[in-house]
């Protein structure tokens, strides 16, 4: 091998301070800013932070937009369909004020006699029809659809009812966003008593440990065994119907879930260093519980609780809608659906904007919650 | 095993007698009773309905029979069908309920799992996204609002299928489409975590070095790894389908037994009401155990003594 001679300025030592590999260049970050971070880079919770911002908004002062109140019946005014200004000539939309059939007979004419025996029993002259089939005479072979101008047929052209009415000529836009209020009232409390219930239990069964978290642990396993569904329904019968009924029927088994994954997480940092250190120091039981294990559990206890409002929100719809939930005028958004359902057929529009309402509260909350699981659970980071 | 097996048996008969006892508590708590409809009853002939079914005796008298007739299979008779025992109608519903859950979810599940799997494959693609789309409608939607406007569009306005009732196939089909949207989209959602995990270890990479085909990878060594903590959503799945039988039997008329539970819950009808309970209970505790005993048997790092995790 061709032996070089090394040039002696190679070997010049390094000028001390001139190193900057240790030297931290981000600015450091608590758990709280680097998780909204993560939250801000996914477009799919920052989606559901906004929904959720805007139904909040809407329930809180839609009610407010027009004149009509919660329980203001005008049975001359039932059953309208929704009307919006400036969104009338958009047909597509059905916001039009207008009900459409289909109507069938034997002939196009007899189609056209159901039409006016359905919407006004006297005349033609606010029904336009389309003929889709003309028929060849046999039962039901001639298909036309009838459009009925209900606002101009009343005489009521200067008339809105951005939602339609109800059955009993109730304004659907107020009380859809009253019903938001109370079913997000209901799954709000509800959360939070059991994030309360749930935390304390958990918390002090895994702390304390030994026979105590034996006991609690043995309670809590038959809890879990009882399916939710069947105590709700069994507590909300024997209970007057109402708010607080709901929230006790949805608390009394809904805390089990918390109280497991607190324990699960002080039982893992209970036994960490820092705990240790601050016992060293003389930290009182719940000192150490709710300055040092709680706050460290947060994450989990904040993804938890934003998947219960979803859930409990979907379980007031389901109690309603199988004839258990609020007590007319009452609304919430289930019991709303669940009136609308009944005349599903006839008047869709009753059932549709509640359900569109629940749909995105739900969809908000779940992805947001998935977006926080991702942002605050430290397991979950690439 | 053994022994933990026989000690999971013995909590689950300990949550089922509390849950008879708890339910039939409450039921003696509640406000109507399913006499208060019928006008027609007269005084003494009221006497002589509560005296036949023993609803004069004090309250304890009429549990300790209560728990002692279900020792022995019976769960009383019900009010409102005429003497029809419970345990006859439970019997003559299940096996429908059954049928639809099951239909849901198979077809849930299977559909849940192709998406997850294509989502997987082409992950941060259009179609990972579409299929992250669907799961969280699926999700998040309640099924008895997809059950209403399917109902309304395909069967009232476009006339497609049968709107209610049981018997046909045809009749099957709208119903078990509501109720299989949860199982798929919890599936999809599942299979495509597990997958995305299972492609990015060591042995798929192996497999890959070894010149093993896509398809040989993707189904020898991804699928059957990423199936095994399928386990872990079949409690989520049996609830959902519980939930959705009371309101999907309601809303196509379906005479299962979710069905019968929500009409009984109207009338009061407080036998069918306990032997429903306890037959959901029983249901529940049935497939918690399955679910934890499978765990075990899958991944023995799971320590089955539980408890101190």
């Amino acid at each position: 091998m061709n032996k070089e001679k090394l040039n002696k300025d190679l070997f010049v030592p390094a000028k001390k301070g001139d190193d900057k590999s240790e030297e931290i260049y981000r600015p450091s970050l608590s758990y709280w800013q680097d998780a909204w971070l993560r939250l801000r880079k996914n477009a799919g919770a920052i989606f559901g932070i906004i929904t959720l911002i805007l139904i909040g908004f809407l329930s809180l002062a839609g009610p407010h937009f027009n004149e009509y109140g919660l329980d203001d019946q005008d049975l001359g005014h039932s059953r309208l369909p929704p009307r919006i200004q400036g969104l009338e000539e958009i047909s597509w939309l059905g916001l039009n004020g207008t009900k459409s059939e289909m109507f069938e007979g034997a002939t196009v004419e007899e189609a056209e006699e159901k039409a006016l025996a359905r919407w006004t029993q006297k005349d033609f002259e606010y029904i336009t029809f389309d003929v889709k089939d003309e028929g060849n005479g046999s039962k039901d072979s001639a298909r036309v659809e009838g459009v009925f101008e209900i606002y101009q047929y009343k005489d009521m052209s200067d008339t809105y009812y951005w939602f339609g009415t109800d059955t009993l000529g109730r304004d659907l836009f107020t009380r859809v966003w009253i019903g938001t209020q109370i079913s997000l009232l209901i799954a709000l409390v509800a959360a939070a008593i059991d994030m309360l219930i749930g935390v304390a239990y958990g918390g002090i069964s895994a702390y304390y440990g030994g026979r105590v978290d034996n006991i609690m642990q043995r309670i809590i396993e038959i809890l879990i065994g009882i399916p939710n569904l069947v105590v709700v329904i069994l507590m909300i019968m024997i209970l007057d119907p109402g708010i607080m009924s709901i929230i006790i029927a949805l608390t009394i088994t809904g805390w089990t879930g918390m109280a497991r994954i607190v324990r699960g997480q002080v039982l893992k940092l209970k036994n960490q260093e820092f705990v240790l250190a601050s016992r060293t120091l003389g930290s009182s039981n719940s000192r150490i519980l709710t300055k040092h294990l709680i706050p460290n559990t947060l994450g989990m206890i904040i993804i938890n609780t934003m998947f219960t409002i979803p859930s409990a929100i979907f379980f007031e719809a389901f109690l309603s809608f199988i004839g258990l939930g609020l007590q007319s005028p009452d609304a919430s958004l289930g019991t709303l659906i669940n009136d609308g359902f009944k005349s599903l057929q006839i008047n869709p529009h009753i059932m549709i904007f509640p359900a569109i309402v629940i749909s995105l509260i739900m969809i908000g909350f779940n992805i947001l919650a998935d977006g926080l699981r991702d942002a605050l659970d430290p397991k979950m980071r690439e | 095993m053994a022994r933990y097996i026989l000690q999971r048996l013995g909590y689950m008969v300990l949550t089922l007698f509390l849950i008879a006892t708890f339910s039939f508590f409450l039921m003696k708590m509640l406000p109507g009773s399913p006499l208060s409809a019928e006008q027609k009853v007269s005084e003494a002939q009221r006497e002589i309905i509560l005296d036949k079914y023993g609803l004069n005796d004090p309250v304890p008298v009429q549990y300790v029979r209560y728990i002692g007739n279900l020792m022995q299979g019976d769960l009383g008779v019900s009010f409102q069908l005429k003497n029809q025992p419970v345990t006859d109608i439970l019997l003559s519903r299940i096996p429908i309920s059954a049928q639809l859950g099951l239909y849901a979810l198979l077809i849930g599940t299977v559909l849940g799992m192709l998406l997850g799997l294509i989502a997987a494959i082409r992950n941060n693609s259009w179609v990972d996204y579409s299929a992250n789309i669907i799961s969280v409608i699926g999700i998040s939607i309640p099924s008895f609002i997809f059950a209403g406007l399917m109902q309304y569009y395909v069967g009232v306005k476009l006339g497609l299928l049968p709107i209610a009732f049981w018997g046909t196939w045809q009749q099957a089909i709208m119903p078990t489409i509501a109720l299989a949207i949860f199982p798929m989209a919890i599936g999809a959602r599942f299979m495509r975590t597990e997958m995305i995990e299972v492609l990015g270890s060591d042995f798929i990479v192996t497999a890959r070095a070894k010149g093993l085909n896509n398809t040989g990878i993707l189904f020898k060594h991804g699928l059957r790894n990423a199936l095994i903590p399928l386990v872990t959503v079949m409690g989520p799945m049996a609830v959902s389908l519980m939930t959705g039988t009371l309101v999907i039997e309601q809303i196509f008329s379906i005479p299962g037994i979710g069905e019968q539970f929500v009409q009984s819950v109207m009338r009061d009808d407080f036998s069918i009401i306990m032997g429903t309970t306890l037959f959901f209970a029983f249901f529940f505790v049935l497939i918690i155990l399955i679910v934890d005993i499978l765990y075990g048997i899958i991944d023995p790092r799971i320590r089955l003594a539980g408890g101190k995790d």
